[in-house]
């Protein structure tokens, strides 16, 4: 169950959603589509789906090219960030509509949405409305619907959106599990780019509709190909051309040959990981990422002067 | 169905004939009357409309709910029943001591009765959607009463209110039903627009009825271009 | 205090415009007793012009409601040209003089008009008779679901609809088991103003019907022959019925609002 997307072009009026794309999704792997808002990865999303049409290119899944078919032929399982759950019908009824629309039989209906229920661990839940569910719960809902008729790909569009901070690193987690129980191409769009590398096999990074740069979720981080896809997926000081991660910031009491002076700004505690906020005696503002032993070791405090060292950094031509 | 309204314009036996159609004398008492009233009316619904819907959003009293569901009785009502109705209770032999009917008066009166319900139900969605807490802010800020109503709701409710007047002139005018019976019909004196059209079709006079439906179309529409214009003038603010 | 004064104003008002014919209607039909109502009510003219006011009813809600439920989701759903013009015109018969429609379909399809050759020849008869009046009907009882239905579809956006496909239901499909539920109290609020409004027609139908009559038609009727029992019989049940309405839209209402 592949997909590839070859050159797709997407315009709403004078705006480029998608300018000339091209995207290969192995069978079976979790990919994530990352990046700011108005990046084109929705729409890639969409369009994958069939809920939109692309203005050039094709789409395939499984070999197969789909670019002309509706969605109802399409086969994919489409999960939205505001659930779009049926309102009037049970959480049993939303989840079993796929199967009714299909005809399947009344008693592979029923073992069917059961297990799903229980999957998404929403098995006492099944005569409620959606309405009488929290947002965790309806996304659960909703995700066990699009599951119920055996899609050939998991299509979700920011599914933890809309959803606090707690549940949505919940989900994520559990969303991994459910992937490397059931192995179904899946691909999700998100902004955030903690959920994408914790969850993804693979990571496409998307702005301006365009790609910047596709790969796992270490290779973007260790070698990103540009300053956009090295800003966006994690902090990074930026001084001159040169980018240094906070955490290859080395801090010292004592200067030696390389080091430069520097004083604390501020100290933030976060509980495992300490950040300290330094200005170096060029000017230059810092932030510099250590463990709370290694803050406690040098006795960092407000307006310490320390003396740092950047361990590695990045120039891009 | 479009047809309908080329099918107006179709016969008036040429320009001129439309003219003199349109200026006949009774034909210009007939729709001066028309417009005079239904100015009137909506000016009235305008003020009273306005405190109803102000009462029924912001006010708690027993009986609110049927109160409510009552202010479209107008609406539900077959035109030709409250005429009759309106007869009954205004005109000669009235139990209220009134005798009024066959009179301008009356006529006011019957539309103000039909035209009830459309400030108020124009009003009352915008007063309910209306942040009190624009209000409470003026408050805050040293507004007293009046002025928090004059600045704050007034300008706010302004599309709700524009828009109600403008249904309920357009109601107004082109009314017949509820006048059929009450208005008696004197030409020059309580013959509206709309029984001047009746009574030239059963004269068998179509150029006079169609020139005045004319008239009618063209009000209709220029209706209809001010309510469409009302309502994109309020929702400006509201896409930001 | 304040809110006082507004209240005697408001409640003034409404009493004074309202609560007034309302009593009357009733004093006015039983101040002779019960027989003489019930006279009234049964006689055949009677009788008669009930059963065509329900007839063109019957007729008018489904085609007004099929219509209605289409143009608000063309409208709501779809862009085409000249979609300004569509929405504009299904507000038309709110501002139209009753009898402006009723001279134009009288102009249309009658003797000289342009369709009168159309039907003439076929020996059908529109004017004077039940077509034209059912017409009439239709046509100023049109805006009353799709005004009704608009916002709503408006307020639910397409995004159920969306799921619905991509889950592999049909259009079809997706509109019975998704849109039409949810959109299923405004199409009752629309058939109920609707039904409301066809019965109570009087202007549009009066000019096209001839020698025809409907319930309202006959209450003029009734009055003009100094038959005050029977016009006030008939106008009873006629109010009973907008009251009838009145509660039922009064029991719509507020699931619209909650939703």
């Amino acid at each position: 169950m592949s997909i590839s997307v070859r050159n797709v072009t997407k315009r709403f009026g004078d705006y480029v959603a998608l300018d000339d794309v091209s995207l290969d999704v192995e069978t079976g792997s979790l990919t994530a589509l990352l990046g700011p808002s108005g990046g084109g990865k929705s729409t890639l999303l969409r369009v994958i789906a069939g809920l939109e049409q692309p203005d050039a290119g094709e789409v395939s899944i499984s070999d197969e090219d789909v670019t002309s078919h509706t969605p109802q032929q399409r086969g994919v399982g489409f999960v939205f960030q505001h659930y779009a759950a049926f309102k009037h019908m049970t959480v049993w009824d939303n989840v079993a509509f796929g199967l009714k629309i299909r005809k399947r039989p009344r008693t592979e209906i029923r073992e069917r949405v059961g297990k799903l229920l229980e999957l998404v661990q929403l098995d006492g839940f099944a005569k409620r409305y959606p309405a009488q569910l929290s947002g965790g719960q309806r996304q659960r809902m909703g995700l066990a619907r699009a599951l119920a008729v055996d899609p050939k790909v998991l299509l979700l569009d920011e599914p933890f959106g809309a959803l606090d901070a707690r549940v949505r690193k919940e989900l994520r987690a559990w969303l991994r599990r459910l992937h490397d129980e059931t192995h179904t191409t899946t691909v999700i769009v998100t902004h955030d780019q903690e959920e994408a590398m914790e969850v993804a096999d693979q990571v496409v990074l998307m702005n301006g509709g365009r790609i910047e740069q596709v790969g796992g979720p270490r290779e973007l981080y260790e070698h990103p190909t540009n300053a956009f896809v090295m800003s966006f997926v994690g902090p990074v000081n930026r001084v001159g051309d040169a980018f240094i991660r906070p955490h290859d910031v080395e801090l010292a009491l004592e200067p030696n040959g390389s080091t430069q002076e520097a004083m604390v700004e501020r100290v933030v505690h976060l509980g495992f990981e300490v950040r300290a906020e330094l200005v170096r005696d060029d000017g230059e503002r810092l932030t510099a990422q250590l463990s709370r032993d290694e803050a406690r070791e040098l006795e960092l405090e407000a307006g310490q002067i320390v003396y740092v060292r950047p361990t590695r950094q990045t120039v891009f031509s | 169905m479009p047809i309908a309204a080329v099918a107006t314009t179709s016969t008036h036996g040429g320009a001129a004939g439309f003219w003199d159609a349109v200026s006949s004398p009774e034909a210009v008492a007939a729709l001066r009357l028309s417009l005079v009233v239904a100015v009137l009316v909506s000016l009235a619904n305008a003020v009273l409309g306005t405190a109803t819907a102000w009462m029924l959003v912001r006010d708690e009293f027993p009986g609110k709910r049927v109160v409510n569901a009552v202010i479209d009785l107008p609406f539900a009502l077959p035109t030709i029943v409250a005429g009759l109705v309106l007869l009954a209770l205004y005109g000669p032999r009235s139990p209220v001591g009134v005798s009024i009917a066959y009179t301008r008066t009356a006529i006011f009166m019957t539309l103000l009765f039909v035209t009830l319900p459309f400030v108020v139900r124009t009003v009352q969605p915008v007063l309910h959607e209306l942040d009190t807490e624009m209000e409470e802010a003026a408050r805050s800020l040293g507004a007293h009463e009046l002025k928090v109503f004059t600045r704050i709701v007034l300008p706010n409710i302004l599309p709700g209110i524009l828009s109600g007047m403008a249904l309920a002139f357009a109601r107004a005018v082109g009314e017949i039903g509820s006048l059929v019976l009450i208005s008696g019909n004197l030409p020059f004196r309580t013959e509206v627009a709309s029984v001047f059209i009746f009574n030239q079709i059963h004269g068998g006079n179509r150029t006079g009825a169609a020139a005045v439906a004319v008239v009618l179309l063209g009000v209709s529409f220029l209706i209809l271009l001010l309510v469409g214009a009302i309502r994109r003038l309020a929702t400006r603010h509201e896409s930001a | 205090m304040r809110r006082y004064g507004v209240r005697t104003v408001g409640l003034g008002y409404l009493a004074i415009v309202l609560a007034g014919p309302l009593s009357m209607i009733f004093w006015k039909t039983f101040e002779h007793g019960f027989s003489p109502f019930w006279h009234a009510l049964t006689d055949a003219e009677s009788i008669h012009a009930f059963e065509n006011t329900l007839l063109i009813t019957a007729i008018a809600v489904p085609l007004n409601t099929v219509f209605g439920i289409a143009c608000a989701l063309a409208i709501v759903r779809k862009h085409f040209p000249g979609k300004g013009f569509v929405n504009a015109f299904v507000d038309l018969p709110l501002a139209l003089s009753p009898v402006v429609v009723g001279l134009s379909l009288y102009l249309l399809y009658g003797r000289g008009g342009w369709f009168y050759g159309v039907f003439a020849g076929h020996g059908i008869q529109i004017l004077f008779s039940l077509p034209a009046m059912v017409i009439a009907s239709v046509f100023v009882s049109l805006p009353f679901v799709a005004r009704e239905v608009v916002p709503t579809l408006r307020e639910i956006g397409d995004e159920q609809e969306q799921a619905a496909h991509t889950l592999g239901a049909s259009g079809w499909q997706t509109f019975w088991r998704i849109t039409l539920p949810a959109i299923r109290w405004a199409v009752i609020y629309g058939v109920v103003l609707t039904t409301a409004r066809c019965l109570g027609e009087y202007g549009a139908v009066s000019i096209v019907a001839g020698f025809k009559t409907t319930a309202t038609l006959q209450v003029q009727d009734d009055y003009e022959n100094f038959n005050l029992a029977g016009a006030y019989a008939i106008s009873l049940l006629l109010a009973a019925i907008a009251v009838l309405v009145l509660v039922a839209m009064m029991l719509a209402k507020p699931k619209e609002e909650t939703a």
